[in-house]
C-alpha cells in the first residue's frame, strides 16, 4: 500500500489541503491505485503548502504547492511512485530549508499522523515519560533546570526554577497549566505543535505533573484555534484509553488528568495571571505579583504555568538528558528556538534552530528575502509587544541577552518582515491601538495611556506640533514602561519607541531626539 | 385554528419581525440544561458561555440571571465576564461569521486593503450583519496563519493568502452553503 501524506494543519487546510486530499482519494479510486492517505502535520514550509508527500524506498518525496487541478496529472506522472513532475521537490528531508534546521521539539511534526498514538510511540514518543517514571521528582526537576530551558512564551524565565518552587510548596492539590493562548501576531509554533504533534505536549505536561506532584492539568487554548482543539482532544482521549493519562499512569499508581479549556478572544489572557483568572471563570484581569502562581496559582493552589513550546521541549530533555539539550545554543540561551517567519517573505514558515543564528540568516537564507521583491525595511520580532529592528540590526544573533542589549525582545520567536512600503508611524499607532483594544483595564497607564497614545500619534501624523507631541509620546511611554501592571502596557512602548527611534522620518522628525 | 384575516392585516415588517423573534426565541430549557451539565466543573463560567454560544450563536441577555443563580454569582459578575471577552456576543450573528485578521503579519501583506474591500463589498462595518442576514463581519487579532497572510476565518475554517478575488469566491461559497 502506497502511503500518501496530505497535511491536516489549519494553514494547509486554509490553502485547500482538504480538497486536495479528497481529490487524491477519488483519483486513486478511479485509477484503482491502492493508497493509504495519512493526514500529517505541516512540515512548516508554508509557501509550498499544500505539500503532498509520498513514501518511497528512498524516503519521502514532496510535491507542492498542489492544487486540485494538479491531481490527475500527478497520477499520470506516477507521483505515487515518486515520479517526475514539475511540482516535484525531491526528497523532503533534503529540501535545504528543512535540512538546515535542528528539529528537537519539532522532531515529529509533519512526519507522523498527529492523532495516532502508535505513530507517536514508533517515533520515540513517550520515552521521556518512561524515563521520568524511574526518577525521583527532584531529579526530574533537576534535569529540566540543568538543560537550561527557559520559558518559550517570551519571558524566558528558567523552567526548572519554576518547577522547583512548585515542588517545594506543599499542598494537597497542585496544577499544571499550559498557556496555549498564542496571541502574538507572527507566531504559530504552538498551533503547529498542537495540531501536528499533540502527544508531545501531553507527554511534557504529564512529566511536569509527576515532577511537581500535580494531578490535574489544563490546556488554556485560544478559541481561534479550533483545529488544535480537535487534535488535542483526540490525543487526550487516546492517551487516556491507553493508560498514558488518568489515575494510574502506565501502572505507576500516579495520576495525571488533562482537560482543554477555551479562551474567548482576549489577548491579555496570554499573561499568566490573567489566564489563571480566566480559567477560574472570571474576567481576565491581571493579578498583582507576588504571590507567584507557583505558590498561589490556579484556585489558589501551587501551579506550574508554562508555554506550549516549553512543555513540548520537556520530553526530549528527559529522554536524551539535560546535557544533550544544553549542547545547543549560545550564552545563557540554551537549546533550540522554533522561529516563525511571517509577513512579507518569499519563504515564510517554521525554522527550528539552536539559539545563535542571526536575524539576517533567518530572513534571507531561510526566508528568501521579501515576497514583494522590495528591500526589507523593518522586522518586528517577538509579537505585538516586540521592538521593530532596522536593517542595521539584522546581524544580531537570536539570543535573549543579545536582544535585550538592543532594547528588543525575542519573545515567542515570531519574526514579521515589512518591506519599504511600510509607514512606521502607522505601525506605532497600531501598537497603541492594539493595547487599547486588549487592555484588561486594571491599571491606568495601560488602560488610559494606550488611548492617549493613539491620539498623540494621530497628531504627529497630522503634523500638529510634531516636536512637542513626540516629547509627550516619550513621556507617556516612560510612564507605561515603568508603571504598568503587566507586559501589555509595560511593553507597548517597545514597538512604538523603536519605530520612532529607528525611523524618525516616518514621524516627520529629522532625527531621534 | 387561527385568525388569518388578522395576520393579513398585520404590516409586513411587523410580521417579519415576529417570525424572526420566533426563530431566535430564547430557549430557557436548553440553556438550563447546558448550565446543569457544566456547572460542577471548576471555573465553569467560560465553558458554559462557550456551550451556549455554540448552540444559540450568541449569549442572550436572558441567560445572565439563570447562570448567576446557578453559579452563585451576581448578575453583574456574569455580565462582566460576557462583555470582557471579544468572542462572546449578546446579539444574534448572521448565519456565518467572517473574521478578518488585523494583526501585523497580515498588515505586512496588505490586510488593510482586504479589510476595506470586505467592508465595501459586504456593505457592513465590523460587528455588523449583512442585510440578508448571511454574514457577520468581525475583526480578529491573529489566527496563527501568519505564514499565509492575509488571513480570514469563516466560522471555524481559516483561509490563507486572501486576495479580494479570493474573498469574493469564499463569500459566494459561504452564502451558497446555507
Amino acid at each position: 500500500m502506497i502511503k500518501v501524506f496530505v497535511p491536516r494543519d489549519s494553514s494547509a487546510l486554509g490553502l485547500g489541503a482538504e480538497e486536495v486530499a479528497l481529490a487524491i482519494q477519488a483519483e486513486a479510486e478511479k485509477r484503482q491505485v491502492a493508497i493509504e492517505l495519512i493526514r500529517n502535520g505541516s512540515r512548516g514550509l508554508y509557501w509550498l503548502e499544500p505539500l503532498v508527500e509520498v513514501a518511497t524506498p528512498q524516503g519521502r518525496i514532496a510535491y507542492g504547492p498542489v492544487t486540485i487541478a494538479d491531481v490527475p496529472r500527478l497520477f499520470e506522472a506516477g507521483f505515487h511512485n515518486g515520479g517526475a513532475h514539475p511540482l516535484a521537490l525531491g526528497l523532503t528531508e533534503e529540501i535545504p530549508y528543512l535540512k538546515r534546521q535542528e528539529r528537537l521539539t519539532f522532531a515529529r511534526v509533519g512526519i507522523t499522523d498527529p492523532v495516532s498514538l502508535d505513530d507517536y510511540l514508533a517515533h520515540d514518543g513517550y520515552r521521556g515519560l518512561k524515563r521520568a517514571l524511574t526518577m525521583a521528582p527532584a531529579a526530574m526537576v533537576e534535569e529540566v533546570t540543568e538543560s537550561g530551558l527557559r520559558g518559550r512564551g517570551g519571558a524566558a524565565f528558567p523552567t526548572g526554577i519554576k518547577w522547583r518552587t512548585v515542588l517545594n510548596t506543599s499542598s494537597a492539590q497542585k496544577y499544571i497549566v499550559c498557556n496555549a493562548d498564542e496571541g502574538d501576531s507572527g507566531t504559530f509554533s504552538d498551533r503547529m505543535i498542537m495540531e501536528g504533534d499533540p502527544f508531545v505536549l501531553i507527554e511534557g505536561m504529564t512529566i511536569a505533573g509527576l515532577a511537581v506532584g500535580a494531578t490535574d492539568g489544563f490546556i488554556y487554548l485560544r478559541c481561534e484555534y479550533p483545529d488544535a482543539e480537535v487534535a488535542l482532544n483526540a490525543a487526550i482521549e487516546s492517551a487516556t484509553a491507553q493508560g498514558y493519562l488518568g489515575d494510574n499512569i502506565l501502572g505507576s499508581g500516579k495520576a495525571f488528568r488533562l482537560e482543554v479549556r477555551l479562551g474567548a478572544g482576549a489577548y491579555v489572557c496570554g499573561e499568566e495571571t490573567s489566564l489563571l483568572e480566566s480559567l477560574e471563570g472570571k474576567r481576565g484581569l491581571v493579578r498583582f505579583k507576588p504571590p507567584l502562581p507557583a505558590i498561589e496559582g490556579l484556585f489558589g493552589q501551587p501551579t506550574v504555568i508554562n508555554n506550549v513550546i516549553s512543555l513540548a521541549s520537556v520530553p526530549i530533555i528527559l529522554d536524551k538528558g539535560a546535557a544533550f539539550y544544553k549542547d545547543y545554543g549560545m550564552g545563557r540561551s540554551r537549546g533550540t528556538l522554533p522561529i516563525q517567519l511571517a509577513g512579507n517573505l518569499k519563504q515564510p514558515g517554521l525554522v527550528e534552530r539552536a539559539f545563535g543564528v542571526t536575524l539576517r540568516e533567518i530572513l534571507y537564507d531561510f526566508g528568501g528575502g521579501s515576497q514583494s521583491g522590495r528591500p526589507i525595511k523593518a522586522v518586528q520580532v517577538g509579537g505585538p509587544l516586540g521592538a521593530y529592528l532596522p536593517e542595521s540590526q539584522f546581524d544580531t544573533p537570536l539570543d535573549y541577552e543579545a536582544f535585550t542589549a538592543l532594547w528588543a525582545v525575542l519573545g515567542h520567536g515570531g519574526v514579521v518582515a515589512f518591506d519599504e512600503t511600510v509607514d512606521m508611524s502607522k505601525m506605532a499607532r497600531y501598537g497603541m491601538e492594539f493595547c487599547a483594544i486588549e487592555s484588561c483595564g486594571k491599571c491606568t497607564p495601560c488602560r488610559i495611556g494606550s488611548t492617549r497614545g493613539v491620539e498623540i500619534i494621530d497628531k504627529i501624523r497630522a503634523g500638529e506640533e510634531t516636536e512637542r507631541q513626540v516629547a509627550l509620546l516619550r513621556d507617556l511611554s516612560d510612564t507605561m514602561l515603568a508603571s504598568s501592571l503587566c507586559a501589555l502596557g509595560g511593553m507597548t512602548p517597545y514597538p512604538v519607541l523603536s519605530a520612532l527611534n529607528h525611523f524618525p522620518e516616518d514621524f516627520g522628525v529629522t532625527s531621534a531626539q | 385554528m387561527s385568525d388569518h384575516s388578522a395576520t393579513a392585516n398585520f404590516p409586513m415588517a411587523v410580521a417579519l419581525r415576529l417570525i424572526q423573534m420566533n426563530d431566535t426565541a430564547f430557549d430557557s430549557e436548553r440553556v438550563s440544561g447546558i448550565i446543569a451539565e457544566l456547572k460542577t466543573k471548576p471555573g465553569a463560567l467560560l465553558p458554559i458561555l462557550h456551550a451556549i454560544q455554540e448552540v444559540l450563536g450568541y449569549v442572550p441577555g436572558e441567560c445572565v440571571p439563570l447562570i448567576a443563580t446557578e453559579l452563585n454569582l451576581s448578575r453583574a459578575e456574569v455580565h462582566g465576564v460576557i462583555s470582557f471577552y471579544h468572542y462572546f456576543r449578546g446579539t444574534p450573528p448572521g448565519r456565518h461569521t467572517v473574521y478578518i485578521c488585523r494583526a501585523e503579519a497580515c498588515q505586512a501583506m496588505g490586510s488593510e486593503a482586504l479589510e476595506a474591500y470586505a467592508k465595501s463589498s459586504l456593505g457592513v462595518d465590523y460587528h455588523e450583519n449583512t442585510r440578508d442576514g448571511a454574514i457577520t463581519l468581525e475583526p480578529v487579532y491573529c489566527l496563527g496563519n501568519c505564514a499565509c497572510s492575509p488571513s480570514i476565518m469563516v466560522d471555524k475554517k481559516v483561509h490563507g493568502r486572501v486576495s479580494p478575488k479570493r474573498f469574493d469566491d469564499i463569500m459566494n461559497l459561504t452564502r451558497s452553503a446555507s
